[in-house]
């Protein structure tokens, strides 16, 4: 069995089928309430170099329900770096505070170079557009309790394809497990190159559509809706007409199938209809929620608390 | 009759040969060999196998290693090297890709820890049939040209 104990969490690409399942499996265990106190005596630092305040909070949330202590910045302007000591001093330094150091940072790459430069596990919490593991580990988990698997399912992307880390990773977890894809965007927008590349290697069925009609009739189980940001687009005007075209509500749903799930990683703007929020369809709320159950079981996974 | 090469031949030492004009020079940055020593570089000779013309670079007095020539495969894939002792080739060596390459190579993504935070440059080799290499870092698939080959 795979061993996470003081084990650095830094990208998907790290990660082996049995690593995902002991994660998935660890957090049902985690969220029926099976361990309890298995960070006390530990802490956390978050350090967050760039702000963001869900997945923030959603950490040091696990931290204190898991029984540890939890500090960190919040704001990059408040760091040494401002002062103009070096990243890597920084995480030298704070990696002598703490037992697990969570970190987010607008350099792709930030995650791992600091795992490299101390000793203790450290937990990517993103960097830059490359990679937001935890994101991905929480996704497969809110899968894998609302359809009872990860593997055989029809699974749609849609909205922004090519910036969106989000979808470029857990296509890469999907893939691992045999899925089916199917993605959806505007040509503009659509799934890089290299990552289509990457699964043509795996033999695995896929297909691009440009609109959400093409995919009616995929039979769906789940369609993942990311956001579409304005400032990808020069034009406001192309941008109104795109992102009134990768919209969902009730009807959208009805076309879709009704047993479909529609999951989006927050926050959304105006992508999906207030009116779906209340319908068996919707599972996005419980998706944010599952942060909490995935990043304490990978916390009592690095930490030895859970073995 | 013209002599095919116009360089000397070496007592000891490594022959690269068969490098793509006008290479001669980076394969020498990326070995770091810019100090080490006598070298003869010869620049654009007729090659029926490379229309565009050959380089050749003779080191004396230092076998190159594996790991060095394999770096050349980079650059220049179908070069080849014969490491000379007492002025007969003592060995014909194939090179082949490297499956890391430290330092050597930057990567083009101005977002990448390597050219924002100081983290040093590694790229592992892509499974697959062209000729890929993925940054440790920030991950990016990148196709290897002499651009972005540097001094060691």
């Amino acid at each position: 069995m795979a061993s996470f104990r003081g084990r650095s969490i830094v990208s998907i690409r790290d990660m082996s089928l049995e690593d995902l399942d002991m994660i998935v499996r660890t957090t049902e265990a985690v969220k029926g309430g099976k361990y309890s106190g298995f960070l006390r005596g530990k802490t956390v630092a978050t350090l967050f170099f760039e702000p963001s305040t869900r997945t923030r909070l959603s950490f040091e949330s696990a931290v204190c329900k898991g029984g540890g202590s939890v500090f960190g910045i919040a704001d990059p302007a408040a760091s040494s770096q401002s002062k103009g000591e070096t990243f890597a001093d920084s995480i030298r330094t704070v990696s002598g505070y703490c037992d697990v150091m969570v970190i987010r940072h607008p350099v792709e790459g930030a995650a791992r170079m600091a795992s490299e430069l101390c000793s203790i596990p450290v937990i990517n919490a993103g960097d830059g557009a490359n990679q937001h593991p935890t994101q991905t580990f929480l996704d497969l988990f809110t899968i894998k309790e609302q359809l009872g698997r990860l593997s055989g399912l029809r699974v749609g992307m849609m909205g922004d394809l090519k910036y969106g880390r989000t979808v470029h990773s857990l296509t890469h977890a999907l893939s691992m497990f045999g899925n089916e894809l199917t993605f959806i965007s505007p040509p503009t927008l659509k799934m890089p190159d290299h990552i289509l590349a990457e699964l043509q290697g795996t033999g695995l069925s896929f297909r691009t559509v440009d609109n959400l009609e093409d995919a009616a009739g995929a039979g769906l189980d789940i369609l993942y809706v990311t956001r579409i940001q304005k400032e990808r687009f020069g034009d406001p005007q192309e941008y109104g007409k795109v992102a009134g075209t990768y919209r969902i509500d009730r009807d959208t749903v009805r076309m879709l199938g009704e047993d479909i799930r529609i999951m989006h990683p927050l926050p959304r703007v105006d992508e999906i209809d207030e009116q779906v929020d209340a319908t068996p369809n919707a599972i996005y709320f419980v998706q944010a929620h599952n942060g909490i159950p995935t990043r304490q079981a990978l916390l009592g996974l690095v930490t030895g608390g859970i073995e | 009759m013209d002599r095919a090469y116009k360089v000397y031949s070496i007592e000891n030492g490594t022959v690269i040969d068969h490098i793509p004009t006008p290479l001669a020079l980076k394969v020498i940055r990326i070995l770091g060999l810019e100090n080490e020593g006598i070298m003869t570089i010869g620049i654009g000779f007729r090659s029926d196998k490379q229309p565009g013309g050959k380089d050749i670079v003779k080191v004396e007095n230092r076998e190159l290693s594996h790991d060095e020539t394999n770096k050349i495969a980079l650059i220049a894939p179908d070069a080849t090297i014969n490491i000379i002792k007492n002025g007969r080739v003592a060995e014909k060596r194939q090179i082949k890709l490297p499956e890391e390459v430290r330092e050597i190579m930057s990567c083009p993504n101005p977002n990448c820890a390597t050219n924002v935070l100081g983290a040093s440059t590694h790229f592992l080799l892509e499974k697959g049939d062209r000729i890929i290499y993925r940054c440790r870092y920030c991950e990016r698939a990148t196709e290897v040209n002499a651009d972005l080959l540097t001094s060691r």
